[in-house]
């Protein structure tokens, strides 16, 4: 494979020397309708292997909107979505979670009653096929699988440092421990695509750093595709390869860091625009 | 000051999730195991069987069963005596068909059958949730102990309307009918409920577990990252269905013996186990034994120290006890709305750090 840095080839390598693949998710002129209101209007873009895809906009844009999309949690009414080169049959939200996508959320999704190690270990859900009978038993397949998932799941503790609460409830935990632990068990699924919903929403500054970090490193280290949603835009910058923006259910920019900046519908949308 | 985990090295995974990781802990559990099998037998007599062990041993196994479904998969079901009545009348049909065949195998069939009936009432649970499914399971417990008192099949026609369990032997011991001894009464339940106990701590420490409690505590996430709520709520239901099933045979077979749907497995009966899975901790396999101890226990030492001790008349005494009972349930969830397994749980934090505890 010849390495080239031109961002419309079929694969090419970035400044910090990540190579960044083929498309995996390819949304084609999505809309979607909760009754009269269009949260989504016509809306296309793509996921490329191995990139950080940010997705951006203000408030009511539809960005959580696209990534329930994504997730299979709502249906939308006109468009395709396309994953790995195949086109994408209506699927319950468990059955998108099986070809290999995790997501966090916006507010923490995480089962409170249940320790971060069991958090975690339901991120593994998956690739444990042990039935009802082996499990009922333990002994034999169930406890070698829960054994081996444990390792993968003691590596995503060890990555997000996270091994001081292994075993406390997770309800005890503050919010940004929280948010990590989510990343974990999203993390612990070895999805090929990982979608972020405000991976960053109230933090503080070191706390985003760490965050970023982790984002960073996931992305390198395991080659995991992130799709995020992120309002810090210095966050954003940073961190992304490509960034769509959204404003009202439409698409209004899409490109680099640097194209989107000195987008002028962009810069209208969250500096407004004087009406004369 | 010996109870702590300081110097029980944990090695592999396997020993860090096992499910005493205290020292202590598993020696209590090893003795209390010695006792139950080696020692009680010998010593037990009828008032023990019948007014101690046998009702709680097998209301441990009904509670263990409601635990998996409200505590763990958190789904409310007032249910619980209708399921143990198909239990009852399920085993009572195999029992006298197939008369050939072991008991221990009609009671496991059973919880087979019931698990199957439970299922099917746990359907609605796809769309309703919480006060509104406890209502929709109430209406399982009056259906189921209509049909069995209204279809004569199920009490092979008897004039009285009543099933009365046939006497049978398990390897030459009898277990059911009027000349059943204590000890052969206390060890069948005592097996079950071991056995039973074993496979509800194996599949809720697993996968299983995890994704019952992963409905529980926040369904759309659970959905989200990959749990069929179809599949797990369903499965809850067949288990703890199961569970309650064995509890309603071994119910009928070995602690009445004869039963009338109505009276035996009334809405009286979904209430007290739920109660005891309440008071006991919900989500939690200690808190059902817990919870069957304290509700079985309570009136029987009650009537002890009231009618036995102070000499007061059986019937105000009686009486008493419901008061007492009732005001002792406030009382233990409003010190500790989690229940016993709770209380136990922070006594073991504390005594791990004691004497020193900063």
């Amino acid at each position: 494979m010849t390495t080239t840095t031109d961002i419309n080839a079929d694969s090419y390598v970035t400044a910090d020397g990540r190579t960044i693949g083929p498309v995996v998710m390819d949304m084609k002129n999505i809309t979607l309708r909760f009754g009269g209101v269009v949260a989504i209007k016509d809306i296309s873009f793509d996921i490329r292997e191995g990139e950080i895809r940010a997705i951006i906009g203000p408030n009511g844009a539809g960005k959580s909107s696209m990534l329930n999309v994504i997730s299979g949690f709502y249906k939308p009414q006109e468009g395709e979505v396309w994953f790995r080169g195949e086109k994408r049959p209506p699927m319950k939200p468990y059955q998108v979670a099986r070809q290999g996508l995790a997501r966090t959320f916006q507010n923490i999704a995480l089962f409170d009653g249940m320790t971060v190690l069991d958090n975690i270990m339901t991120g593994r859900l998956n690739h444990m096929k042990a039935n009802l009978l082996q499990q009922a038993i333990w002994k034999g397949k169930a406890e070698r699988e829960e054994i081996a998932n444990r390792e993968i799941c003691e590596k995503v503790i060890d990555f997000l440092e996270i091994q001081h609460i292994r075993k406390t409830p997770v309800g005890r935990l503050p919010y940004g421990l929280k948010k990590r632990v989510e990343l974990a068990r999203a993390l612990a699924a070895q999805p090929s695509l990982l979608l972020l919903d405000e991976p960053m929403a109230g933090m503080n500054v070191e706390e985003k750093e760490d965050m970023s970090r982790f984002i960073l490193d996931m992305n390198d280290e395991f080659g995991t595709t992130i799709a995020l949603i992120e309002h810090d835009m210095g966050v954003v910058m940073d961190l992304s390869d490509r960034v769509v923006v959204m404003d009202y259910g439409k698409k209004i920019g899409d490109g680099t860091p640097d194209e989107v900046r000195n987008n002028q519908d962009v810069i209208d949308a969250y500096l407004g625009v004087a009406h004369d | 000051m010996f109870y702590r985990e300081a110097g029980d090295f944990k090695t592999s995974y396997r020993d860090d999730s096992q499910t005493f990781p205290i020292r202590l802990d598993r020696m209590g559990y090893y003795i209390l195991m010695f006792v139950a099998f080696l020692v009680v037998p010998f010593f037990i007599n009828d008032y023990w069987v019948n007014a101690v062990f046998a009702p709680f041993l097998i209301y441990a196994i009904a509670a263990l069963g409601l635990n998996i479904l409200t505590g763990y998969a958190g789904q409310v079901s007032l249910g619980t005596g209708g399921f143990m009545a198909v239990g009852a009348y399920a085993s009572y049909k195999l029992m006298t068909s197939f008369p050939e065949v072991s008991i221990l195998i009609h009671i496991i069939l059973a919880g087979g059958i019931t698990a199957v009936v439970g299922v099917a009432f746990g359907l609605p649970s796809l769309r309703i949730k919480g006060f509104y499914l406890a209502v929709a399971t109430l209406a399982a417990q009056f259906f189921l102990v209509w049909v069995f008192n209204k279809v004569p099949w199920f009490y092979n026609y008897s004039a009285s309307g009543q099933i009365n369990a046939p006497e049978r032997s398990v390897f030459g011991v009898i277990v059911t009918g009027p000349n059943t001894e204590a000890w052969a009464k206390y060890m069948i339940c005592l097996v079950f409920v071991v056995v039973l106990a074993w496979v509800a701590r194996n599949l809720t420490r697993g996968m299983m577990g995890r994704k019952w409690m992963g409905i529980r505590d926040m369904d759309i996430a659970a959905e989200i990252i990959g749990v069929n709520p179809l599949m797990a709520k369903m499965s809850a239901f067949a288990v703890s269905s199961f569970f309650v099933g064995i509890a309603g045979a071994l119910f009928f077979t070995v602690y009445l013996g004869a039963a009338e749907a109505g009276e035996a497995f009334g809405i009286t009966k979904s209430f007290l186990i739920l109660f005891m899975i309440i008071i006991g901790g919900l989500g939690s396999i200690f808190g059902s034994f817990a919870g069957a101890a304290f509700m079985v226990l309570m009136p029987v030492f009650l009537k002890n120290v009231l009618v036995g001790g102070l000499g007061w008349p059986t019937d105000l005494a009686a009486h008493f006890e419901f008061m007492i009972v009732g005001g002792l349930i406030v009382v233990f969830l409003i010190v500790e709305p989690h229940g016993l397994a709770q209380l136990w749980r922070l006594t073991k934090e504390k005594l791990r750090l004691w004497p020193f505890p900063h």
